[in-house]
């Protein structure tokens, strides 16, 4: 950055959408700009969310700075606070604030907020009558708190209610005016906003509905001292809080000629109507919308970062947003249309003396809204549902019991993020409590799952537990927090999608991770350990003969073709066709154990032999001497196809399950896929190969063979689905290669099964496989063409392109010259 | 000059693009040597500072190395772990000369002070 000088950015608005901005700025392009960042309030960047909590006595204004003054010095930002910005001459591209400060600009970032919405009525001016926006406000509250008895707070809306029950908190009698006959209509249908008035009421504020206030009356030194409504009643008012609406700040961008339209209108590039210019936040208007909730402007403070940073592959196109309160002990949540309409179906569960009522509306077999009071442990997982438009009709009949009840192993019955102790055990891969990750969250200023996988380890190796991370998240920032968008580029490399990728790659015919990565524009040289390895399967899959393997974008197990333990030594199974072997291989297997003094031997719940502790120079020789192929233990590929003795023994059985398990094996090792791929065939329904937890199951019966798909059993034991019945071994073959390669093209990377039929559907698998047989035959083919002269890596290294450089270490010698 | 300071190790070319390679020294640990997709070349001791993962497995991207055993991501060029994790992984002094890759005979002796090899990347 020597040659060229530094280009000037300055930002109005030294708010949460404005410095995220930077933030995620100074992470793509540090020394791209010279930052100006001016703030009408004399305060650095705080939380804006938590005042309530601040209100409420729960948290100090020191504990919601999210940038402290040494962030902004330390990334060599200028910053003005109390200086409020009152013209842009766009022309010269200056801004220039109200006591003459100037600063030119070559980008300007606009994040300007919004004003809360003021009453036009007689008193509105008076002292002791507040908006509840900011730092000063809460402190002219938490001040008149002290002297004052009575509060007004007019709004029945979030806002109102939390400054409603901060004020009672601090002592004051309370009466929450509200122009409607039900709380909160924005966020809650008519039974759960009289749940919540109810509830609201027990902790002692009052409430007058229904109301329309028509002036503020003045004591003798011009203090507010009542609220008179259009009914002619009055009650006493020392402090009147204003809690109504809010307004995007337009005026600084209408005085400059920029197009607003209730918001400043931004393209999906965040970018108004002069390019130079963009704008974030509450102040913008995209697609008609101007968001209120963090987490859009969040995701806004990405796009518009990516493009300051000159990438220019950010998209944005608008959130789904969800709701909750945050009043200590008081559960709400909110999504969607929860209010449905004449073409939607509902189901409700009403507890009212148990404080309790659910409401979930469904469109087409979609969850298209949902409204909880009192119970929003599942939450996060409706609004997850709701985000990824999932057909539910599978799970319908226990939809309204909440994730739990789908069978959930390890979480079961803590699912109460709220109700959680402190030291309860969040993620038990990682050790992390709910302690360690809501402090996490309020001392980092944590807003996504990301951010808090990232600080705490939480959810950030099997992953079960992320939404249980997600609704401690939602509890401890309450209002406005909601989760990320549906649609997830694979990692911070791109912008795009698994499923845009692999169109791209499909319809460009892209065979090489360069050419993939150069044509989609990646942010990064090489891409990250996410997204290489997803590249690199996508090229294969969709291009097998054609594209080119590249062993350096695979995870170190299916680079050195043996899986990594703990100290750094490998694990080797040798593959055993339907866990059936001989004395032959035994005895191999026994002297291999000896000659290389391999520690442990074990047999795996897949039915073969696992050798632990091989050093890593001895792998190739280990393979040698065992003399049987790869059993692909390692790799996101087909492990194994686990039976039973079947009818050859058993006076129970109705089919040979060996012979079809061996047959199956061997039409479909070596086979690579999105994820591990586990088989399993049984002779009888007694089905002790265990199939109905496979990712395709099958099971012998008297007239022929039934196969189940989609079955899991790992973290969260998934029970496969009926797929179809069929008479013979070919068709058995046929129909499970048929699946199995629609996985194989559609699947994302690191989507098991399970995953992959509960987004796609399992009436679409079959669609596909069972419906269409030309389809299924094709697919069919397609497999075994990718297959045909697929090797085995452990004895045909050179033409599976395994790098046999990495057995040997390279050796050096240390001479001491002077000796 | 090149001869006293520094050790030859091997030739660029015997340490694949974007991977690494382990170089062994008796009585020494070992040493884990990478090469980016824009063949610089970065030497770490061979053990991640979360659980001791050998770094040398790693996917390598950009100038920087993700541990095979929880992901941890180590920058090649100070050896320290991107935020927001803690911890350090020893770094050497490597240079890259016609095609050829030394090491710092002192680092790799382990005699020099740890201040003195703040920034490894030489090369």
């Amino acid at each position: 950055m020597n040659a060229k000088a530094k280009q000037k950015l300055v930002l109005i608005g030294n708010g949460m959408a404005g410095v995220r901005t930077l933030e995620e700025l100074l992470k793509l392009a540090p020394d791209l700009y010279e930052i100006t960042v001016f703030g009408a309030e004399p305060h650095p960047n705080y939380n804006r969310i938590l005042l309530s909590p601040v209100l409420a006595g729960e948290q100090t204004v020191e504990q919601i700075v999210l940038n402290d003054w040494d962030w902004y010095r330390d990334n060599g930002i200028t910053l003005h606070t109390g200086k409020k910005i009152v013209k842009i001459d766009r022309v010269r591209r200056r801004v220039i604030a109200e006591d003459g400060t100037e600063a030119a600009y070559d980008r300007l970032l606009l994040a300007t907020g919004s004003n809360p919405f003021m009453l036009p009525i007689p008193g509105k001016d008076l002292d002791g009558v507040l908006a509840y926006r900011d730092i000063a406000d809460t402190h002219a509250m938490i001040g008149a708190a002290q002297k004052y008895k009575h509060a007004v707070v007019i709004g029945g809306g979030l806002l109102g209610l939390e400054a409603a029950n901060g004020l009672r908190a601090r002592g004051m009698d309370v009466t929450v005016v509200h122009v409607l006959d039900a709380l909160m209509e924005r966020q809650l249908d008519a039974s759960a906003a009289a749940l919540l008035k109810l509830s609201l009421e027990q902790r002692g504020l009052t409430f007058a509905m229904n109301k329309k206030t028509q002036e503020l009356l003045s004591d003798e030194h011009g203090r507010v001292r009542a609220v008179r409504f259009a009914d002619g009643e009055e009650i006493p008012a020392e402090l009147v809080v204003m809690a109504i609406g809010i307004r995007p700040n337009t005026a600084l961008a209408e005085s400059a000629g920029l197009q607003c339209n209730r918001g400043i209108l931004v393209s999906d590039t965040m970018q108004t109507y002069d390019p130079r210019v963009y704008a974030v936040g509450e102040c913008a208007a995209h697609r008609g919308i101007a968001y209120g909730l963090v987490a859009p402007l969040f995701e806004q403070a990405k796009v518009c970062a990516n493009h300051l940073a000159e990438f220019g592959i950010g998209i944005y196109s608008g959130s789904v947003t969800s709701t909750k309160l945050k009043v200590t002990g008081i559960d709400l949540f909110s999504a969607g249309d929860f209010n449905g309409g004449a073409d939607t179906e509902e189901i409700t569960l009403a507890d009212p003396i148990g404080g309790v009522y659910k409401k979930l509306v469904i469109r087409d077999d979609k969850l298209i809204g949902a409204c909880l009071y009192g119970d929003t442990t599942d939450g996060a997982w409706y609004f997850k549902l709701l985000r990824e438009g999932r057909k539910i009709d599978d799970i319908r009949d226990t939809l309204m019991f909440g994730e739990a009840n789908l069978g959930d192993a390890g979480h079961a019955g803590e699912n109460r993020a709220v109700a959680m102790a402190d030291d309860a055990e969040v993620c038990g891969c990682n050790g992390v409590c709910k302690g360690t990750i809501v402090k996490a969250i309020k001392n980092q200023g944590l807003f996504t799952v990301d951010a808090v996988r990232k600080h705490t380890k939480a959810s950030s190796s099997c992953g079960s537990c992320t939404g249980l991370v997600e609704q401690i998240l939602a509890s401890t920032l309450g209002g406005d927090y909601s989760a990320t968008p549906a649609k997830k580029p694979i990692c911070a490399c791109t912008s795009y999608s698994h499923e845009e990728v692999r169109a791209a790659i499909r319809e460009n015919k892209l065979t090489s991770l360069m050419a993939a990565m150069a044509f989609m524009e990646w942010a990064t040289p090489n891409g990250c350990a996410t997204c290489r390895p997803a590249l690199n399967y996508y090229l294969i899959s969709t291009w097998p003969h054609a594209a080119k393997d590249d062993p350096q974008a695979r995870f170190i197990n299916e680079r050195a073709h043996a899986n990594i333990q703990k100290d750094g030594t490998y694990s080797v199974v040798p593959r055993m066709w339907g866990g059936i072997t001989n004395a032959s291989e035994l005895r191999r297997i026994a002297d291999v154990v000896d000659k290389y003094q391999i520690p442990t031997v074990k047999v795996t719940g897949g039915q073969r032999i696992d050798l632990l502790g091989v050093k890593k120079e001895d792998l190739q020789n280990v393979w040698r001497d065992l003399d049987m192929p790869s059993g692909h233990a390692y790799a996101k590929a087909l492990r194994t196809v686990k039976t039973c003795v079947g009818s050859e023994w058993c006076r129970f059985g109705t089919q040979d399950s060996t012979r079809m398990g061996i047959e199956l094996e061997k039409a479909l090792w070596r086979m690579y896929a999105p994820h591990k791929v586990k088989l399993a065939v049984s002779g009888c329904p007694r089905n002790c190969a265990e199939s109905g937890i496979k990712d395709v199951g099958v099971i012998g019966v008297d007239s022929g063979w039934e196969i189940y798909v989609a079955g899991n059993g790992g973290i969260k034991t998934d029970v496969a689905q009926f797929f179809c019945k069929l008479k013979t071994h070919e068709e058995v073959l046929e129909y499970a290669g048929a699946f199995l390669q629609l996985y194989r093209e559609e699947g994302h990377y690191l989507e098991r099964t399970v995953h992959y039929v509960g987004r796609v559907g399992l009436d679409y698998c079959k669609r596909r496989v069972l419906d269409d047989t030309e389809g299924r035959r094709a697919l069919w083919a397609r497999l075994q063409d990718a297959l045909r002269d697929e090797a085995d890596p452990w004895h045909e290294p050179q033409k599976a392109a395994v790098d046999l450089r990495q057995f040997a270490p390279i050796k050096a010698v240390l001479v001491e010259e002077s000796a | 000059m090149i001869k006293r300071d520094w050790l030859y190790i091997c030739r660029l070319d015997d340490i694949p693009v974007s991977g690494a390679r382990v170089v062994r020294i008796e009585g020494r640990p070992d040493i884990a040597l990478f090469r980016t997709l824009d063949d610089r070349v970065f030497a770490l001791h061979d053990r991640c500072p979360h659980r001791g993962g050998p770094l040398s497995q790693g996917i390598v991207h950009g100038a920087r190395v993700t541990c095979p055993l929880h992901a941890w991501v180590i920058n090649l060029d100070s050896g320290r772990a991107v935020e927001p994790d803690v911890g350090a992984a020893t770094c050497f002094r490597v240079r890259c000369e016609n095609g050829e890759v030394f090491l710092h005979r002192a680092d790799a002796r382990g005699t020099t002070a740890v201040a003195e090899r703040e920034t490894c990347a030489v090369a």
